[in-house]
């Protein structure tokens, strides 16, 4: 394995390792204002939007396929499929309509 | 709450794997991809296997892959993979929120795991989460990361192209299902969902992508927060809880 690339990784490693740990070992969860606490409750849900867009869009040169994507996960989501169900039946109607794109 | 402060029964480290499942699977294609890039790239399988061990952040991973190839330095390779993941330092600080009480060494080891993915489905849950829920997520999550870069490695230009293509919307079918749920019942969350996906769209266009995506959700966690008015603590988990047990 060449050093130049292990000390790369390892590199990587670090800096990944810190912004994940310094919060939830330092934080202390009962002194925080009630406001900054609602900001911080509000994450999760403000995260996942800025997750999903505008990636999607993105996964194929056709921004079509993603939002597709979209609206098919969305459906099966509030007909009331479960996770897995979710992401593999996504997966397979996209399959199938892929040579549309 | 006080009464909140201890985890629901269905909160084990068996039901973080179970739940950790759908997080094992939507990793398949991003790992195998990993893998086969890594591959063209140039990397050997036991360092493909290292960095997804040691790092265990998908797009951090991807975008180190383009540098090397693009015979980037190591500085600026490890200056982009802090810049790409600064965004982790608010999702902790949330989990912080919603995790019991722990060891500090014991938080300081699911710290590791604390992936986009894994945090999206452990700050979904309903009401608080146990040390044992989180690392029962992250486990198997990292298990599906570490084997299927392997696997991706060695065998990853076998994937028929089609299925490759329509595999590549795995993980945000993951998102998606995880924010539905939510948005039905709540019209709070679809504001924050939006607001967030707007700003971080334009953001997008004038900044890297780490700073877009962690401004982005500051800004519309705060915003909506502003605009709300604050006459309960409620989290929206907890409001999910009570709809569910009228």
């Amino acid at each position: 394995m060449s050093t130049e690339l292990l000390l790369i990784i390892v590199g990587m490693a670090i800096v990944t390792y810190i912004p994940r740990v310094l919060p939830l070992v330092f934080l202390n969860a009962k002194k925080i204002p009630s406001r900054l606490e609602g900001v911080l409750k509000n994450v999760p849900y403000a995260a996942l939007g800025a997750l999903i867009f505008p990636g999607v869009l993105f996964v194929h040169e056709n921004i079509f396929f993603g939002l597709t994507g979209v609206i098919i996960a969305f459906t099966i989501s509030f007909l009331g499929g479960n996770l897995i169900f979710v992401v593999i039946g996504s997966i397979l109607i996209l399959t199938v309509l892929t040579p549309l794109f | 709450m006080k009464a909140a402060l201890t985890a629901a029964p269905n909160h084990s480290f068996i039901h973080g794997m179970k739940d950790g499942v759908s997080i094992a699977l939507g990793y398949f294609p991003a790992a195998i991809t990993f893998g086969f890039l890594a591959q063209t790239t140039g990397l050997l399988l036991q360092e493909a296997l290292v960095m997804s061990l040691l790092v265990f952040a998908g797009a951090a991973q991807y975008m180190a892959l383009s540098l090397i190839a693009a015979g980037t330095g190591a500085l600026e390779i490890i200056f982009t993979t802090f810049i790409v993941n600064i965004r982790h330092f608010l999702m902790s600080a949330s989990l912080n929120e919603k995790a019991l009480p722990d060891h500090p060494l014991k938080k300081a080891g699911y710290a590791f795991g604390l992936t986009d993915e894994v945090f999206a489905v452990t700050s979904t849950k309903d009401g608080h989460v146990s040390t044992g829920y989180v690392y029962g997520v992250f486990l198997i999550s990292y298990a599906s990361w570490v084997v299927f870069s392997g696997v991706g490695h060695a065998v990853g230009q076998l994937l028929p192209s089609v299925l490759q293509q329509s595999l590549t919307f795995a993980l945000y079918a993951l998102f998606i299902a995880l924010l539905a749920p939510s948005v039905k019942k709540h019209r709070k969350i679809f504001f924050l969902a939006a607001l967030a996906a707007v700003v971080n769209s334009i953001f997008t266009l004038i900044m890297a992508e780490g700073w877009a995506i962690i401004s982005a959700t500051l800004i519309a966690s705060v915003v909506i927060e502003w605009i709300e008015p604050h006459h309960t603590k409620k989290t929206p988990a907890d409001v999910d809880k009570e709809v569910n047990a009228q």
